[in-house]
């Protein structure tokens, strides 16, 4: 073979295999956590490893459409993932454990399904102490069981017109204990039944026990519920908390087409999101029972779980934050 | 018709007779062909994002159908690194003509496939899943793919470049289209051809390989055919080829009357028409029927498609051409008349293509700053946001494009209504109404 018919073909071969093997050396040395629509897959990889204390750096990239990671529990901000683009995150743990990352954008339907676990291994395992049970499992409560409130206000609860003369007779009544583990229509049971109170009217009733609710938080502690309430819930149970977000037709129709309702059409409408302004659902429900809820979440629902998202600060500021659909408290 | 030739130029015909300056343009063509499929395989999925996409169908689109192909016909073809991997295992060498014998069969290829038909039939095919190439990384990586392994294929089994010739879905259009460039190349004495023995640029010599393309430079009157290879200013041994420049459109002067090429121009014409309606128009529907491949609204779309290019335009079109004499000549009527469209095809895909291209242009430089997607910063623009480009000249543009296409394909329509003793108002109306709704369309 003639010289020149030698560097000619190596001069294509090299150019060939380079144009395969470079990208391919620096993709295999970029590891990226992909983000795509549960549907699709969610994250991959799903399940990441970390060492308590040691930094975890994490470069991500969506697939399809926008994302955002967080870990649930940490106080590290979230980071958007652009399609075709790559984020970067850095987390570190001071405890060893099991922790859920999510995303943090509504990506979907099936948005709250973008989850995945980093299992943090090192550093002082023995003194991870086991968790307090929440309330809820301390109370015995049957998430599952109808609450419902027989007796309804007229009109909406103003805690700023709660009766001067019902003041005194509230404190028993306003402790946290009291309020987490009572509803607001036993709450206006008990205050029915106080007899300081028998001469005020059912609505006067109401304006206090929405003042207890009111004393039972604070405007930074609504704020803050307020927020997680935007992020993480109006997609599906709308802004106003009427259980019409702009996912609600989406998980009807889901629920209509699953099999999940073999049972019956009753069944489907559990995939309907829960309606905060309903007067008798949200009066009939304790803090510790939407705690519960939050939590759990709705078991064989579109309702995910946040126990391993949220804080307990968080869940009780996001509680107090869904009885403003119900009481006034300017 | 006055011609410029630039072979006279003695430091040009060198560097085109040198077979190292092309080696090295393919070369680094090859690469970058290669890299698009790696890249199309490995890189994120997101369309607007992956180098594949990005850097085939809106750079490599816009310099092919803004500049390549109004300017230099096939010039493209000269450079294309598809067939390079066939060629070198059917000619067992890269640069010149080795002494080991051709491998493969070697087969000519079958008279009856001896035109533009499959070539047609492949671009609609790929047009009909058009949506899907120009967005999924993926596919586009395998039809690129795709493309060389029929190359390859092609060329261990027929002679030539079988697959440019006969099946490549851009070379059928770019040789149509080649015909309105100011480059041709072209014999330059006649007689000179007709006593030349062996006739080297055909059949070969230790100088070159016979013409690529199974055209005999001497015969040669228009530009659809040559692929601008050059083997035959390498072998010609009376150096009696030239490339010449040439007033635009000077093959059209003389309308084809073959029934490939004139389907050819449908196809191209009626392409352009749906690629704006469905890219670049409002129509969700229309949009999401062109995506969902497999879907009933996809099957209709694709059946619409079809016959909106294959029956509704050329039907239309018949209507235009007066119905006297054998079927016969009336076939040879309709397809000498149809080579008006082939200039404001050409304009209707400039047209599109500068919506296309200067819409999508801020995604060119983000591809190129992270090709692979692994959050690279190269040129310091991976994050470059999206915009528009010269929007305020991009309706004036196409408005001017397709303006000039009508008056481009009325002044041949002219010749070509002359050459087949018909009236040419029919069909300066034909070119006139697909002009005002490629209007509606993209302005």
């Amino acid at each position: 073979m003639r010289r020149p018919e030698l560097h000619a073909r190596l001069l294509v071969a090299v150019a060939a295999l380079a144009a395969i093997g470079i990208p391919l050396v620096f993709w295999t040395r970029t590891p990226l956590i992909h983000a795509r629509l549960a549907d699709n897959g969610g994250w991959s990889p799903a399940v990441l490893h970390a060492q308590a204390g040691v930094p975890l750096r994490l470069r991500l990239t969506s697939d399809d459409v926008v994302h955002g990671f967080a870990v649930g529990q940490m106080a590290t901000p979230g980071v958007d993932i652009l399609p075709g683009k790559v984020s970067e995150a850095t987390v570190t743990f001071d405890k060893p454990g099991t922790y859920t990352f999510y995303c943090t954008r509504w990506c979907g339907l099936s948005h709250w399904r973008m989850r995945g676990t980093i299992e943090v291994t090192g550093g002082n395992e023995a003194a991870v102490a086991s968790a307090a049970p929440p309330l809820y499992v301390s109370l015995g409560l049957d998430l599952d069981a109808p609450h419902v409130a027989s007796v309804l206000p007229s009109d909406e609860p103003k805690a700023r017109l709660a009766a001067a003369q019902s003041s005194a007779s509230l404190a028993a009544l306003q402790s946290a204990e009291y309020y987490r583990a009572h509803s607001p229509y036993q709450t206006w049971q008990d205050l029915r039944r106080t007899h300081a109170l028998s001469g005020l009217s059912d609505r006067d009733l109401w304006n206090a026990t929405a003042s207890i609710w009111r004393s039972n938080t604070t405007p930074d502690a609504l704020s803050q519920g307020q927020r997680l309430f935007s992020q993480n819930c109006a997609a599906c149970h709308g802004e106003k908390g009427a259980g019409d977000g702009v996912f609600a037709g989406d998980l009807a129709a889901a629920g209509a087409a699953s099999t999940q309702g073999m049972a019956g059409t009753g069944n489907m409408t559990m995939q309907t999101p829960a309606n905060f302004t309903d007067a008798a659902r949200m009066l009939g429900a304790s803090p510790a029972l939407l705690q519960g809820k939050i939590l759990r979440g709705g078991m064989g629902t579109g309702m995910p779980s946040w126990g391993p998202i949220f804080t307990q600060s968080q869940v009780w500021d996001l509680v107090a934050y869904l009885y403003t659909f119900q009481f006034n408290y300017h | 018709m006055s011609r410029l030739e630039l072979t006279r130029n003695p430091p040009l015909v060198a560097a085109l007779k040198s077979r190292y300056p092309q080696l090295v343009i393919l070369v680094l063509m090859l690469a970058g062909y290669v890299f698009a499929i790696v890249a199309g395989l490995i890189g994120t999925p997101v369309g607007s994002s992956n180098f594949s996409i990005v850097f085939v169908w809106i750079a490599w689109w816009a310099v092919l159908i803004l500049a390549a192909v109004p300017l230099l016909g096939r010039g493209w073809c000269a450079v294309c690194p598809i067939p390079l991997p066939g060629e070198w295992l059917q000619r067992g060498a890269v640069l010149g003509p080795s002494r080991e014998k051709a491998r493969g069969w070697n087969l000519r290829w079958p008279r009856p496939l001896r035109n533009i038909w499959l070539q047609s039939a492949s671009f609609l095919l790929l047009a009909l899943f058009s949506s899907v190439l120009l967005t999924t990384p993926l596919v586009t990586a395998v039809v690129l793919a795709g493309m060389v392994i029929a190359a390859i294929a092609l060329s261990l089994v027929f002679e030539r470049r079988a697959f440019c010739r006969y099946l490549c879905p851009v070379g059928g259009f770019i040789g149509v289209y080649s015909q309105a460039a100011p480059v041709e190349l072209r014999i330059k004495d006649k007689p000179v051809c007709v006593a030349c023995e062996g006739k080297p640029c055909y059949n070969g010599s230790a100088r070159g390989y016979g013409c690529p393309w199974d055209v005999f430079p001497g015969g040669l009157t228009k530009n659809t055919y040559c692929g601008l290879c050059l083997e035959c200013i390498r072998t010609c041994p009376h150096d009696n080829i030239a490339i010449n420049l040439r007033p635009f459109a000077a093959d059209l002067e003389g309308p084809s009357a073959r029934l490939d090429e004139a389907f050819k121009a449908f196809v191209m014409l009626g392409s352009a028409m749906v690629y704006a309606a469905v890219l670049l128009g409002p129509w969700g529907a229309l949009k999401d029927a062109a995506f969902q491949v497999g879907t009933r609204a996809w099957s209709i779309y694709a059946i619409a498609f079809l016959a909106f290019i294959t029956v509704v335009l050329p039907s239309v079109f018949a209507l235009c051409i007066p119905p006297f004499g054998r079927a016969r000549a009336f076939r040879q009527r309709f397809s000498r008349l149809a080579t008006a469209l082939i200039p404001l095809g050409l304009m209707a895909w400039v047209a599109f293509s500068l919506s296309f291209v200067l819409n999508n242009a801020t995604y060119v430089l983000a591809a190129i700053s992270d090709p692979l997607s692994l959050g690279w910063n190269l040129l310091g623009a991976s994050n470059l946001s999206w915009r528009p480009m010269l929007a305020f000249a991009l309706a004036p543009a196409q408005t001017l494009a397709l303006v000039g296409g009508v008056v481009w394909s009325a002044h041949i329509t002219q010749h070509a209504a002359a050459e087949a003793r018909v009236s040419p108002i029919p069909v300066t109306v034909y070119c006139l109404a697909v002009a005002v709704v490629l209007l509606w369309l993209l302005v």
